[in-house]
Protein backbone atom coordinates (compact mmCIF):
# COMPACT_ATOMS: atom_id res chain seq x y z
CA UNK A 1 0.00 0.00 0.00
CA UNK A 2 1.63 3.26 -0.91
CA UNK A 3 0.53 6.61 1.13
CA UNK A 4 0.73 10.29 0.44
CA UNK A 5 0.64 11.86 4.05
CA UNK A 6 0.52 15.61 5.20
CA UNK A 7 3.33 16.44 7.79
CA UNK A 8 2.79 19.95 8.53
CA UNK A 9 4.90 22.27 10.65
CA UNK A 10 3.05 24.12 13.63
CA UNK A 11 3.77 25.99 16.87
CA UNK A 12 4.25 23.42 20.17
CA UNK A 13 1.11 22.64 20.72
CA UNK A 14 1.99 23.53 24.95
CA UNK A 15 3.12 26.96 23.66
CA UNK A 16 1.34 30.03 25.14
CA UNK A 17 0.16 32.20 21.64
CA UNK A 18 -0.34 36.16 22.10
CA UNK A 19 -1.31 38.28 19.50
CA UNK A 20 0.79 40.71 18.41
CA UNK A 21 -0.35 44.26 19.39
CA UNK A 22 -0.31 45.42 15.79
CA UNK A 23 -2.73 42.31 15.21
CA UNK A 24 -1.02 41.28 12.32
CA UNK A 25 -0.47 37.84 13.77
CA UNK A 26 0.88 36.22 16.80
CA UNK A 27 4.15 36.50 18.41
CA UNK A 28 6.59 33.84 17.19
CA UNK A 29 9.48 35.39 18.55
CA UNK A 30 10.67 32.42 20.93
CA UNK A 31 8.35 29.83 19.10
CA UNK A 32 9.37 26.39 19.46
CA UNK A 33 7.65 23.92 16.25
CA UNK A 34 7.10 20.58 16.16
CA UNK A 35 4.91 18.19 13.44
CA UNK A 36 1.16 19.31 13.49
CA UNK A 37 -0.42 16.03 16.15
CA UNK A 38 -2.92 14.94 13.52
CA UNK A 39 -0.55 14.56 10.59
CA UNK A 40 1.55 12.37 13.12
CA UNK A 41 -1.29 10.39 14.30
CA UNK A 42 -1.79 10.00 10.20
CA UNK A 43 2.37 9.19 9.91
CA UNK A 44 2.15 7.01 12.57
CA UNK A 45 -1.41 5.01 11.15
CA UNK A 46 0.74 5.14 7.76
CA UNK A 47 4.24 3.37 8.84
CA UNK A 48 2.16 1.07 10.97
CA UNK A 49 0.57 -0.42 7.91
CA UNK A 50 3.88 -0.86 5.82
CA UNK A 51 5.71 -1.69 8.67
CA UNK A 52 2.95 -4.82 9.29
CA UNK A 53 3.00 -5.60 5.28
CA UNK A 54 6.72 -5.22 5.15
CA UNK A 55 6.33 -3.67 2.03
CA UNK A 56 4.18 -0.33 0.76
CA UNK A 57 5.24 3.53 1.09
CA UNK A 58 5.11 6.07 2.82
CA UNK A 59 5.48 9.35 1.49
CA UNK A 60 5.38 12.69 3.56
CA UNK A 61 4.77 16.45 2.04
CA UNK A 62 4.73 19.59 3.77
CA UNK A 63 4.40 22.82 1.88
CA UNK A 64 7.13 25.57 3.56
CA UNK A 65 10.73 27.07 3.70
CA UNK A 66 13.35 24.99 4.60
CA UNK A 67 12.86 25.49 8.16
CA UNK A 68 10.38 23.03 7.73
CA UNK A 69 12.82 20.33 7.66
CA UNK A 70 12.87 19.71 10.89
CA UNK A 71 9.82 18.65 11.28
CA UNK A 72 9.75 16.71 7.73
CA UNK A 73 12.92 15.03 9.48
CA UNK A 74 11.08 13.98 12.66
CA UNK A 75 8.62 12.34 10.25
CA UNK A 76 10.53 10.67 8.42
CA UNK A 77 12.28 9.11 11.38
CA UNK A 78 8.67 7.99 12.21
CA UNK A 79 9.49 5.62 9.36
CA UNK A 80 8.05 7.52 6.50
CA UNK A 81 10.24 6.83 3.26
CA UNK A 82 10.39 9.98 1.57
CA UNK A 83 9.59 13.31 1.42
CA UNK A 84 8.39 16.42 -0.56
CA UNK A 85 9.01 19.93 0.57
CA UNK A 86 6.89 22.39 -1.87
CA UNK A 87 8.87 25.26 -1.81
CA UNK A 88 7.12 28.50 -0.52
CA UNK A 89 8.08 31.37 1.64
CA UNK A 90 5.12 33.01 4.18
CA UNK A 91 3.02 29.70 3.46
CA UNK A 92 1.08 31.51 6.26
CA UNK A 93 -0.90 34.08 3.76
CA UNK A 94 -2.18 31.05 2.02
CA UNK A 95 -5.64 29.71 2.73
CA UNK A 96 -6.97 26.11 2.72
CA UNK A 97 -8.05 25.83 -1.03
CA UNK A 98 -4.60 27.02 -2.23
CA UNK A 99 -3.13 24.06 -0.06
CA UNK A 100 -5.30 22.05 -1.38
CA UNK A 101 -4.67 22.83 -4.89
CA UNK A 102 -0.95 22.25 -4.00
CA UNK A 103 -1.31 19.17 -2.73
CA UNK A 104 -3.64 18.07 -5.06
CA UNK A 105 -1.13 18.73 -7.38
CA UNK A 106 1.30 16.69 -5.19
CA UNK A 107 -1.18 13.46 -5.15
CA UNK A 108 -1.87 13.48 -8.88
CA UNK A 109 2.21 13.23 -9.27
CA UNK A 110 2.33 10.51 -6.69
CA UNK A 111 -0.96 8.60 -7.21
CA UNK A 112 -1.35 6.76 -3.97
CA UNK A 113 -3.56 4.13 -2.98
CA UNK A 114 -4.21 6.23 0.28
CA UNK A 115 -3.85 10.12 0.96
CA UNK A 116 -3.58 10.24 4.89
CA UNK A 117 -4.20 13.81 6.45
CA UNK A 118 -4.86 15.45 10.19
CA UNK A 119 -8.13 16.09 10.45
CA UNK A 120 -7.39 19.84 11.12
CA UNK A 121 -4.47 21.83 12.00
CA UNK A 122 -3.76 23.21 15.49
CA UNK A 123 -2.46 26.50 14.23
CA UNK A 124 -5.69 27.31 11.95
CA UNK A 125 -8.40 24.98 13.58
CA UNK A 126 -10.38 25.22 10.33
CA UNK A 127 -10.40 21.80 9.31
CA UNK A 128 -11.16 22.03 5.65
CA UNK A 129 -8.21 21.25 3.64
CA UNK A 130 -8.91 17.13 3.58
CA UNK A 131 -12.36 17.38 2.39
CA UNK A 132 -11.23 20.76 -0.28
CA UNK A 133 -9.00 17.73 -1.78
CA UNK A 134 -11.80 14.99 -1.84
CA UNK A 135 -13.83 17.13 -3.72
CA UNK A 136 -11.36 18.25 -6.01
CA UNK A 137 -10.34 14.70 -6.74
CA UNK A 138 -13.40 13.03 -6.01
CA UNK A 139 -12.07 10.89 -3.88
CA UNK A 140 -14.16 8.52 -1.21
CA UNK A 141 -13.77 10.89 1.60
CA UNK A 142 -14.07 9.72 5.34
CA UNK A 143 -12.57 12.41 8.08
CA UNK A 144 -12.18 12.10 11.33
CA UNK A 145 -11.49 8.36 11.20
CA UNK A 146 -10.36 6.99 14.76
CA UNK A 147 -10.05 3.36 13.31
CA UNK A 148 -8.71 1.51 10.05
CA UNK A 149 -9.48 -2.02 8.98
CA UNK A 150 -7.92 -2.59 5.57
CA UNK A 151 -9.81 -5.49 3.66
CA UNK A 152 -8.70 -5.97 0.00
CA UNK A 153 -8.96 -3.41 -2.37
CA UNK A 154 -11.33 -1.39 0.25
CA UNK A 155 -10.59 -0.03 3.99
CA UNK A 156 -13.06 0.10 6.67
CA UNK A 157 -12.73 2.55 8.89
CA UNK A 158 -14.60 4.26 12.20
CA UNK A 159 -15.46 8.42 12.63
CA UNK A 160 -16.22 10.03 15.29
CA UNK A 161 -19.15 11.80 14.73
CA UNK A 162 -21.47 13.95 16.71
CA UNK A 163 -23.48 11.55 18.32
CA UNK A 164 -21.63 8.19 18.38
CA UNK A 165 -19.70 6.30 15.71
CA UNK A 166 -20.00 5.87 12.29
CA UNK A 167 -18.70 3.05 9.65
CA UNK A 168 -17.95 3.84 6.04
CA UNK A 169 -16.55 1.19 3.83
CA UNK A 170 -13.89 3.06 0.69
CA UNK A 171 -12.63 1.77 -2.38
CA UNK A 172 -8.83 2.83 -3.02
CA UNK A 173 -7.60 5.60 -3.58
CA UNK A 174 -9.25 7.26 -1.04
CA UNK A 175 -8.70 10.22 1.32
CA UNK A 176 -9.14 10.05 5.08
CA UNK A 177 -8.57 12.36 7.85
CA UNK A 178 -7.67 10.90 11.23
CA UNK A 179 -8.46 11.80 14.80
CA UNK A 180 -6.80 11.69 18.38
CA UNK A 181 -7.65 8.26 18.80
CA UNK A 182 -6.32 6.08 15.81
CA UNK A 183 -2.75 5.76 17.74
CA UNK A 184 -0.62 7.00 19.86
CA UNK A 185 2.50 8.32 17.78
CA UNK A 186 5.92 6.15 18.43
CA UNK A 187 8.48 8.97 19.60
CA UNK A 188 11.81 8.06 16.83
CA UNK A 189 14.86 6.59 18.30
CA UNK A 190 17.78 8.40 17.90
CA UNK A 191 19.38 5.73 15.49
CA UNK A 192 16.10 6.25 13.11
CA UNK A 193 16.62 9.88 13.53
CA UNK A 194 20.00 9.58 12.26
CA UNK A 195 19.14 7.26 9.19
CA UNK A 196 16.38 10.12 8.90
CA UNK A 197 18.97 12.46 7.75
CA UNK A 198 19.62 10.47 4.59
CA UNK A 199 16.47 9.49 3.46
CA UNK A 200 15.10 11.67 0.15
CA UNK A 201 13.58 15.42 0.81
CA UNK A 202 12.79 16.74 -2.48
CA UNK A 203 12.08 20.01 -2.88
CA UNK A 204 9.75 21.40 -5.72
CA UNK A 205 9.34 24.87 -6.73
CA UNK A 206 5.76 25.97 -6.77
CA UNK A 207 5.94 27.05 -10.44
CA UNK A 208 7.22 23.80 -11.55
CA UNK A 209 3.75 22.93 -10.78
CA UNK A 210 0.75 23.16 -12.95
CA UNK A 211 -1.65 24.98 -10.96
CA UNK A 212 -2.49 28.53 -10.34
CA UNK A 213 -3.20 30.26 -7.50
CA UNK A 214 -5.30 32.96 -7.46
CA UNK A 215 -3.87 36.83 -6.61
CA UNK A 216 -6.48 37.33 -4.11
CA UNK A 217 -7.01 34.53 -1.63
CA UNK A 218 -10.34 33.14 -1.15
CA UNK A 219 -10.27 33.71 2.68
CA UNK A 220 -7.86 36.47 3.91
CA UNK A 221 -7.37 37.39 8.00
CA UNK A 222 -7.75 41.23 7.98
CA UNK A 223 -6.49 41.17 11.46
CA UNK A 224 -5.95 39.03 14.98
CA UNK A 225 -7.36 39.59 18.23
CA UNK A 226 -6.86 38.69 21.45
CA UNK A 227 -9.83 36.86 22.95
CA UNK A 228 -11.70 38.64 25.27
CA UNK A 229 -9.97 37.39 28.91
CA UNK A 230 -11.27 35.88 31.81
CA UNK A 231 -10.45 36.22 35.11
CA UNK A 232 -10.17 33.84 37.60
CA UNK A 233 -12.39 34.32 40.40
CA UNK A 234 -12.54 33.18 44.10
CA UNK A 235 -11.75 29.78 46.06
CA UNK A 236 -13.64 28.77 48.52
CA UNK A 237 -12.63 27.13 51.68
CA UNK A 238 -15.85 24.70 52.16
CA UNK A 239 -18.51 23.03 49.58
CA UNK A 240 -21.05 25.00 51.83
CA UNK A 241 -19.83 27.91 50.80
CA UNK A 242 -19.46 27.01 46.97
CA UNK A 243 -23.18 25.70 46.97
CA UNK A 244 -24.10 29.25 48.87
CA UNK A 245 -22.33 31.06 46.07
CA UNK A 246 -23.92 29.24 43.12
CA UNK A 247 -27.71 29.38 44.66
CA UNK A 248 -27.08 33.17 46.12
CA UNK A 249 -24.74 35.62 44.25
CA UNK A 250 -24.19 33.36 40.68
CA UNK A 251 -28.06 32.38 40.57
CA UNK A 252 -27.23 28.82 38.33
CA UNK A 253 -28.81 26.11 40.79
CA UNK B 1 -34.97 36.73 -2.77
CA UNK B 2 -33.45 35.40 0.09
CA UNK B 3 -29.21 35.52 0.10
CA UNK B 4 -28.85 33.03 2.42
CA UNK B 5 -29.43 29.57 2.77
CA UNK B 6 -29.03 27.52 5.83
CA UNK B 7 -28.58 23.87 5.36
CA UNK B 8 -30.67 22.36 8.53
CA UNK B 9 -29.70 19.04 10.00
CA UNK B 10 -31.35 15.79 11.03
CA UNK B 11 -30.67 12.57 12.51
CA UNK B 12 -33.58 9.68 11.85
CA UNK B 13 -35.75 12.26 10.77
CA UNK B 14 -35.49 14.31 13.52
CA UNK B 15 -34.59 18.17 13.59
CA UNK B 16 -31.04 18.39 15.29
CA UNK B 17 -31.63 21.50 17.87
CA UNK B 18 -27.56 23.20 16.24
CA UNK B 19 -29.58 24.37 13.21
CA UNK B 20 -31.00 26.86 15.83
CA UNK B 21 -27.85 28.14 16.14
CA UNK B 22 -27.49 28.71 12.39
CA UNK B 23 -30.65 30.45 12.30
CA UNK B 24 -30.10 32.74 15.23
CA UNK B 25 -26.88 33.44 12.80
CA UNK B 26 -29.25 34.69 10.25
CA UNK B 27 -31.03 36.85 11.65
CA UNK B 28 -28.65 38.66 14.00
CA UNK B 29 -26.74 39.60 10.54
CA UNK B 30 -29.84 40.66 9.56
CA UNK B 31 -30.39 38.39 6.01
CA UNK B 32 -33.66 37.30 5.01
CA UNK B 33 -33.24 33.75 4.64
CA UNK B 34 -34.21 30.22 3.80
CA UNK B 35 -33.70 27.06 5.14
CA UNK B 36 -33.37 23.78 3.37
CA UNK B 37 -33.67 20.06 5.34
CA UNK B 38 -32.83 16.76 3.49
CA UNK B 39 -33.78 13.44 4.71
CA UNK B 40 -34.80 10.16 4.09
CA UNK B 41 -38.77 11.80 4.80
CA UNK B 42 -38.28 15.18 6.29
CA UNK B 43 -41.92 16.82 5.77
CA UNK B 44 -42.48 17.11 9.25
CA UNK B 45 -38.94 18.62 9.65
CA UNK B 46 -39.57 21.07 7.39
CA UNK B 47 -42.64 21.81 9.11
CA UNK B 48 -40.79 22.72 12.41
CA UNK B 49 -38.60 24.69 10.81
CA UNK B 50 -41.67 27.19 9.31
CA UNK B 51 -41.52 28.18 12.71
CA UNK B 52 -38.64 30.60 12.63
CA UNK B 53 -39.34 32.96 10.02
CA UNK B 54 -37.45 31.56 7.08
CA UNK B 55 -38.47 33.50 3.41
CA UNK B 56 -39.42 29.98 2.65
CA UNK B 57 -38.19 26.29 4.14
CA UNK B 58 -37.15 23.71 1.22
CA UNK B 59 -37.15 20.06 1.77
CA UNK B 60 -36.32 17.16 -0.02
CA UNK B 61 -37.06 13.99 1.10
CA UNK B 62 -35.62 10.69 -0.86
CA UNK B 63 -33.63 7.40 0.18
CA UNK B 64 -30.54 9.28 -1.23
CA UNK B 65 -30.56 11.00 1.88
CA UNK B 66 -31.32 8.50 4.53
CA UNK B 67 -27.65 8.45 5.84
CA UNK B 68 -25.39 11.05 6.01
CA UNK B 69 -22.74 11.15 2.97
CA UNK B 70 -20.91 13.88 2.17
CA UNK B 71 -20.29 14.02 -1.36
CA UNK B 72 -24.16 13.50 -1.64
CA UNK B 73 -25.05 15.91 0.54
CA UNK B 74 -22.39 18.63 -1.06
CA UNK B 75 -23.83 17.88 -4.99
CA UNK B 76 -27.29 18.22 -3.29
CA UNK B 77 -26.62 21.76 -2.08
CA UNK B 78 -25.08 23.10 -5.18
CA UNK B 79 -27.78 22.07 -7.21
CA UNK B 80 -30.06 24.18 -4.90
CA UNK B 81 -27.51 27.18 -4.67
CA UNK B 82 -27.13 27.51 -8.26
CA UNK B 83 -30.84 27.29 -8.92
CA UNK B 84 -31.75 30.04 -6.40
CA UNK B 85 -28.66 32.13 -6.10
CA UNK B 86 -28.20 32.59 -2.78
CA UNK B 87 -24.69 34.30 -1.81
CA UNK B 88 -24.32 32.85 1.14
CA UNK B 89 -24.36 29.01 2.50
CA UNK B 90 -24.31 28.48 6.02
CA UNK B 91 -24.76 25.54 8.69
CA UNK B 92 -22.91 24.24 11.82
CA UNK B 93 -19.83 22.94 12.88
CA UNK B 94 -20.81 19.86 13.81
CA UNK B 95 -19.33 17.03 12.23
CA UNK B 96 -21.47 16.88 9.57
CA UNK B 97 -21.17 20.67 8.59
CA UNK B 98 -17.34 20.03 8.56
CA UNK B 99 -17.87 17.17 6.10
CA UNK B 100 -19.68 18.59 3.70
CA UNK B 101 -18.99 22.41 3.59
CA UNK B 102 -15.80 22.44 2.12
CA UNK B 103 -16.88 20.34 -0.97
CA UNK B 104 -19.43 22.92 -2.01
CA UNK B 105 -17.20 25.63 -1.31
CA UNK B 106 -15.33 23.94 -4.00
CA UNK B 107 -18.42 23.38 -6.42
CA UNK B 108 -19.25 26.88 -5.96
CA UNK B 109 -14.98 28.46 -6.15
CA UNK B 110 -15.94 29.52 -2.70
CA UNK B 111 -13.79 30.73 0.39
CA UNK B 112 -15.61 28.96 3.44
CA UNK B 113 -15.07 30.51 6.97
CA UNK B 114 -14.90 27.77 9.31
CA UNK B 115 -16.47 27.85 12.91
CA UNK B 116 -17.19 31.47 13.32
CA UNK B 117 -18.76 33.05 16.50
CA UNK B 118 -19.01 36.46 15.57
CA UNK B 119 -19.36 38.82 12.87
CA UNK B 120 -19.23 42.59 11.72
CA UNK B 121 -19.73 44.91 9.35
CA UNK B 122 -16.95 46.84 7.15
CA UNK B 123 -18.25 48.96 4.77
CA UNK B 124 -20.03 46.72 2.37
CA UNK B 125 -18.61 43.56 3.96
CA UNK B 126 -19.10 41.54 6.20
CA UNK B 127 -16.04 40.08 8.54
CA UNK B 128 -16.10 36.73 10.51
CA UNK B 129 -15.04 36.24 13.82
CA UNK B 130 -12.91 32.73 14.22
CA UNK B 131 -10.94 31.04 16.90
CA UNK B 132 -7.61 30.06 16.16
CA UNK B 133 -4.74 28.49 17.53
CA UNK B 134 -7.02 27.04 20.15
CA UNK B 135 -8.98 30.04 20.65
CA UNK B 136 -5.67 31.93 21.71
CA UNK B 137 -6.60 34.32 18.76
CA UNK B 138 -9.57 35.22 17.10
CA UNK B 139 -8.61 36.16 13.55
CA UNK B 140 -11.10 39.05 11.83
CA UNK B 141 -11.62 36.81 7.98
CA UNK B 142 -12.85 37.68 4.62
CA UNK B 143 -14.33 35.69 1.95
CA UNK B 144 -13.39 37.28 -1.02
CA UNK B 145 -15.46 34.99 -3.45
CA UNK B 146 -18.86 35.77 -4.81
CA UNK B 147 -20.27 32.69 -2.91
CA UNK B 148 -19.59 32.38 0.89
CA UNK B 149 -19.91 29.43 2.62
CA UNK B 150 -19.88 29.33 6.76
CA UNK B 151 -20.00 27.24 9.64
CA UNK B 152 -21.19 28.50 12.69
CA UNK B 153 -19.73 27.37 15.90
CA UNK B 154 -23.18 26.54 17.97
CA UNK B 155 -22.04 27.45 21.64
CA UNK B 156 -21.71 31.06 20.08
CA UNK B 157 -25.53 31.39 19.12
CA UNK B 158 -28.49 30.84 21.16
CA UNK B 159 -31.02 28.68 19.70
CA UNK B 160 -33.77 30.76 17.77
CA UNK B 161 -36.73 31.59 19.25
CA UNK B 162 -40.51 30.52 17.26
CA UNK B 163 -41.44 33.21 15.04
CA UNK B 164 -43.48 33.72 12.01
CA UNK B 165 -44.56 30.99 10.10
CA UNK B 166 -42.67 30.38 6.60
CA UNK B 167 -43.87 28.36 3.39
CA UNK B 168 -42.59 24.84 2.96
CA UNK B 169 -41.57 23.85 -0.54
CA UNK B 170 -40.92 19.82 -1.46
CA UNK B 171 -38.19 19.92 -4.09
CA UNK B 172 -36.80 17.19 -6.40
CA UNK B 173 -33.39 17.55 -6.69
CA UNK B 174 -31.67 15.35 -10.13
CA UNK B 175 -28.34 15.72 -10.26
CA UNK B 176 -27.54 13.66 -7.24
CA UNK B 177 -24.60 10.97 -8.49
CA UNK B 178 -23.41 7.56 -7.08
CA UNK B 179 -21.66 7.95 -3.77
CA UNK B 180 -18.36 6.83 -3.71
CA UNK B 181 -18.89 5.51 -0.10
CA UNK B 182 -20.77 2.38 1.71
CA UNK B 183 -22.47 3.73 4.43
CA UNK B 184 -22.08 0.33 7.15
CA UNK B 185 -23.54 1.89 10.33
CA UNK B 186 -24.03 4.00 12.64
CA UNK B 187 -23.45 3.10 16.44
CA UNK B 188 -24.99 5.84 18.50
CA UNK B 189 -24.28 6.53 21.87
CA UNK B 190 -27.53 6.71 23.79
CA UNK B 191 -28.19 9.15 26.41
CA UNK B 192 -31.66 10.30 27.74
CA UNK B 193 -29.24 13.67 28.87
CA UNK B 194 -29.39 16.50 27.28
CA UNK B 195 -26.90 17.14 24.09
CA UNK B 196 -23.95 18.83 25.57
CA UNK B 197 -23.71 21.50 23.28
CA UNK B 198 -27.74 22.50 24.67
CA UNK B 199 -27.52 21.90 27.95
CA UNK B 200 -28.17 24.39 30.34
CA UNK B 201 -25.63 23.16 32.95
CA UNK B 202 -22.56 20.92 32.24
CA UNK B 203 -20.69 18.65 34.39
CA UNK B 204 -17.04 17.36 33.62
CA UNK B 205 -14.52 14.82 34.52
CA UNK B 206 -10.88 14.70 33.79
CA UNK B 207 -8.16 12.12 33.89
CA UNK B 208 -8.00 13.02 38.23
CA UNK B 209 -11.20 10.47 38.57
CA UNK B 210 -9.04 7.77 37.95
CA UNK B 211 -11.69 5.06 35.94
CA UNK B 212 -15.03 4.87 34.68
CA UNK B 213 -16.74 3.42 37.68
CA UNK B 214 -15.69 6.79 39.45
CA UNK B 215 -16.36 8.87 36.62
CA UNK B 216 -19.70 7.76 36.23
CA UNK B 217 -20.61 7.08 40.05
CA UNK B 218 -19.40 10.99 41.08
CA UNK B 219 -20.72 12.70 38.02
CA UNK B 220 -24.21 11.31 37.15
CA UNK B 221 -26.30 11.83 40.47
CA UNK B 222 -24.53 15.78 40.36
CA UNK B 223 -25.64 15.65 36.24
CA UNK B 224 -28.89 14.62 37.16
CA UNK B 225 -29.55 16.44 40.59
CA UNK B 226 -28.46 19.74 37.53
CA UNK B 227 -30.55 18.05 34.65
CA UNK B 228 -27.79 18.59 32.85
CA UNK B 229 -25.18 17.34 30.49
CA UNK B 230 -22.25 15.34 31.12
CA UNK B 231 -18.42 16.33 29.35
CA UNK B 232 -15.26 15.08 29.78
CA UNK B 233 -11.29 16.16 28.73
CA UNK B 234 -9.68 14.46 26.14
CA UNK B 235 -7.60 12.11 28.73
CA UNK B 236 -10.63 10.82 30.19
CA UNK B 237 -12.08 9.94 26.92
CA UNK B 238 -8.67 8.49 25.78
CA UNK B 239 -8.96 6.66 28.91
CA UNK B 240 -12.43 5.31 28.05
CA UNK B 241 -14.22 7.00 31.03
CA UNK B 242 -16.27 8.45 28.86
CA UNK B 243 -17.25 8.29 25.22
CA UNK B 244 -15.98 10.10 22.47
CA UNK B 245 -18.63 12.64 21.52
CA UNK B 246 -18.37 14.34 25.21
CA UNK B 247 -15.10 15.36 25.12
CA UNK B 248 -15.00 19.04 25.45
CA UNK B 249 -12.04 21.22 23.92
CA UNK B 250 -10.39 22.16 20.65
CA UNK B 251 -11.03 19.27 18.69
CA UNK B 252 -14.14 18.37 20.51
CA UNK B 253 -16.85 20.09 21.27
CA UNK B 254 -17.26 23.57 22.25
CA UNK B 255 -20.03 24.63 24.96
CA UNK B 256 -21.12 27.68 26.58
CA UNK B 257 -23.58 26.55 29.36
CA UNK B 258 -24.45 28.81 31.85
CA UNK B 259 -22.98 26.84 34.79
CA UNK B 260 -19.81 24.41 33.49
CA UNK B 261 -18.40 22.48 36.40
CA UNK B 262 -14.99 21.01 36.05
CA UNK B 263 -13.80 18.32 37.94
CA UNK B 264 -10.22 17.06 38.55
CA UNK B 265 -9.53 18.32 34.98
CA UNK B 266 -6.19 20.52 34.77
CA UNK B 267 -7.10 23.31 32.11
CA UNK B 268 -5.06 22.86 29.45
CA UNK B 269 -5.35 25.29 26.60
CA UNK B 270 -6.73 22.89 24.61
CA UNK B 271 -9.62 21.91 27.26
CA UNK B 272 -10.13 25.91 27.86
CA UNK B 273 -10.73 26.43 24.03
CA UNK B 274 -14.08 24.64 24.69
CA UNK B 275 -15.31 26.20 27.18
CA UNK B 276 -13.82 28.90 28.09
CA UNK B 277 -17.24 30.81 27.00
CA UNK B 278 -19.24 29.34 29.89
CA UNK B 279 -21.45 31.76 31.96
CA UNK B 280 -20.50 30.67 35.37
CA UNK B 281 -17.13 28.75 35.87
CA UNK B 282 -16.59 25.83 38.87
CA UNK B 283 -13.43 24.48 39.37
CA UNK B 284 -13.35 21.35 41.44
CA UNK B 285 -9.27 20.06 41.92
CA UNK B 286 -6.76 18.91 44.81
CA UNK B 287 -3.88 21.07 42.98
CA UNK B 288 -4.09 24.42 44.03
CA UNK B 289 -1.98 25.66 40.94
CA UNK B 290 -4.32 24.25 38.34
CA UNK B 291 -4.70 26.42 35.32
CA UNK B 292 -7.94 25.85 35.58
CA UNK B 293 -8.31 27.80 38.34
CA UNK B 294 -7.33 30.92 36.01
CA UNK B 295 -10.67 30.60 34.30
CA UNK B 296 -13.23 29.51 37.39
CA UNK B 297 -15.35 32.14 38.93
CA UNK B 298 -15.30 30.01 41.98
CA UNK B 299 -12.96 27.12 43.05
CA UNK B 300 -12.51 24.65 45.28
CA UNK B 301 -9.40 23.08 46.27
CA UNK B 302 -9.71 19.38 46.96
CA UNK B 303 -11.03 15.78 46.61
CA UNK B 304 -13.43 15.24 44.32
CA UNK B 305 -14.53 12.28 46.03
CA UNK B 306 -15.54 14.09 48.99
CA UNK B 307 -16.30 17.22 47.55
CA UNK B 308 -18.70 15.97 44.24
CA UNK B 309 -21.62 14.07 46.47
CA UNK B 310 -21.36 16.66 49.07
CA UNK B 311 -22.33 19.31 45.68
CA UNK B 312 -24.42 17.09 44.87
CA UNK B 313 -26.45 16.38 48.23
CA UNK B 314 -26.78 20.24 49.18
CA UNK B 315 -28.18 20.60 45.31
CA UNK B 316 -30.58 18.22 45.97
CA UNK B 317 -31.90 19.40 49.18
CA UNK B 318 -32.32 22.75 47.82
CA UNK B 319 -31.46 24.44 50.88
C1 LIG C 1 -3.64 18.30 19.38
C2 LIG C 1 -4.22 18.24 20.74
C3 LIG C 1 -5.58 18.38 20.87
C4 LIG C 1 -6.17 18.31 22.14
N1 LIG C 1 -7.52 18.49 22.24
C5 LIG C 1 -8.07 18.46 23.47
C6 LIG C 1 -9.48 18.67 23.65
O1 LIG C 1 -10.23 18.89 22.67
N2 LIG C 1 -9.99 18.63 24.90
C7 LIG C 1 -9.21 18.39 26.00
O2 LIG C 1 -9.74 18.35 27.12
N3 LIG C 1 -7.89 18.19 25.86
C8 LIG C 1 -7.31 18.20 24.63
N4 LIG C 1 -5.97 17.97 24.52
C9 LIG C 1 -5.24 17.47 25.70
C10 LIG C 1 -4.82 18.53 26.69
O3 LIG C 1 -3.59 19.08 26.29
C11 LIG C 1 -4.66 17.90 28.08
O4 LIG C 1 -3.75 16.83 28.02
C12 LIG C 1 -5.95 17.36 28.68
O5 LIG C 1 -6.99 18.33 28.58
C13 LIG C 1 -5.74 17.00 30.12
O6 LIG C 1 -6.85 16.29 30.62
P1 LIG C 1 -7.16 16.28 32.19
O7 LIG C 1 -7.25 17.66 32.68
O8 LIG C 1 -8.31 15.38 32.41
O9 LIG C 1 -5.90 15.50 32.76
P2 LIG C 1 -4.61 16.01 33.64
O10 LIG C 1 -3.99 17.13 32.93
O11 LIG C 1 -3.88 14.80 33.91
O12 LIG C 1 -5.31 16.60 34.91
C14 LIG C 1 -5.90 15.84 35.89
C15 LIG C 1 -6.25 16.79 37.02
O13 LIG C 1 -6.97 16.09 38.01
C16 LIG C 1 -6.59 16.59 39.28
N5 LIG C 1 -6.92 15.55 40.27
C17 LIG C 1 -6.37 14.32 40.40
N6 LIG C 1 -6.99 13.64 41.37
C18 LIG C 1 -7.93 14.45 41.89
C19 LIG C 1 -8.89 14.32 42.94
N7 LIG C 1 -8.99 13.18 43.65
N8 LIG C 1 -9.70 15.36 43.20
C20 LIG C 1 -9.61 16.52 42.49
N9 LIG C 1 -8.72 16.69 41.51
C21 LIG C 1 -7.89 15.67 41.19
C22 LIG C 1 -5.12 16.88 39.14
O14 LIG C 1 -4.71 17.83 40.09
C23 LIG C 1 -5.05 17.41 37.71
O15 LIG C 1 -5.20 18.82 37.68
C24 LIG C 1 -5.37 18.07 23.27
C25 LIG C 1 -3.99 17.95 23.13
C26 LIG C 1 -3.41 18.05 21.87
C27 LIG C 1 -1.92 17.94 21.76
Amino acid sequence: MRFLVTCKRVTDPEMKIKVLNDGSGVDLEDANYAVNPFDEIAIEAAVQKIEEDGEGEVVLVAIGDEEYDEQIRHGLAMGANRAIRVVVENGETLDSDSIAKILVAIYNEEKPDIFMLGKQSIDGDSSQVPQLIAEYLDLPQATFVSKIEYLNSEVRVVREVDGGFETLQLSTPALISVDLRLNEPRYPSIPNMMKAKKKELKEIELDDLDISLPQKQKVIFRKLVSPPKRKGGVKLSSIEELYDKLKNEANVL
Amino acid sequence: MSKLLIVAEQRDNQLKKVTLSAITFAKKEGFSFDIIILGSSVESVAKELSEYGAKRVLYSSSPLFENFIAKTYAEAIHEVVVKNDYEYIVSTSTTTGKDFLPRVAVKLNAGMASDIIGAEKDGDSLLFKRPIWAGAAVALTEITTPYKVISVRVSAYPPAEKTTISPIESITLTKISTPNVKFISLQENKSTRPELTEAMAIVSGGKGLKSKENFNALLEPLADALAGAIGASRLAVDSGYATNDLQVGQTGKSVAPNLYIAVAISGAIQHLAGMKDSKVIVAINKDDEAPIFEVADYGFVGDAFTAIPKLTELIKSGK
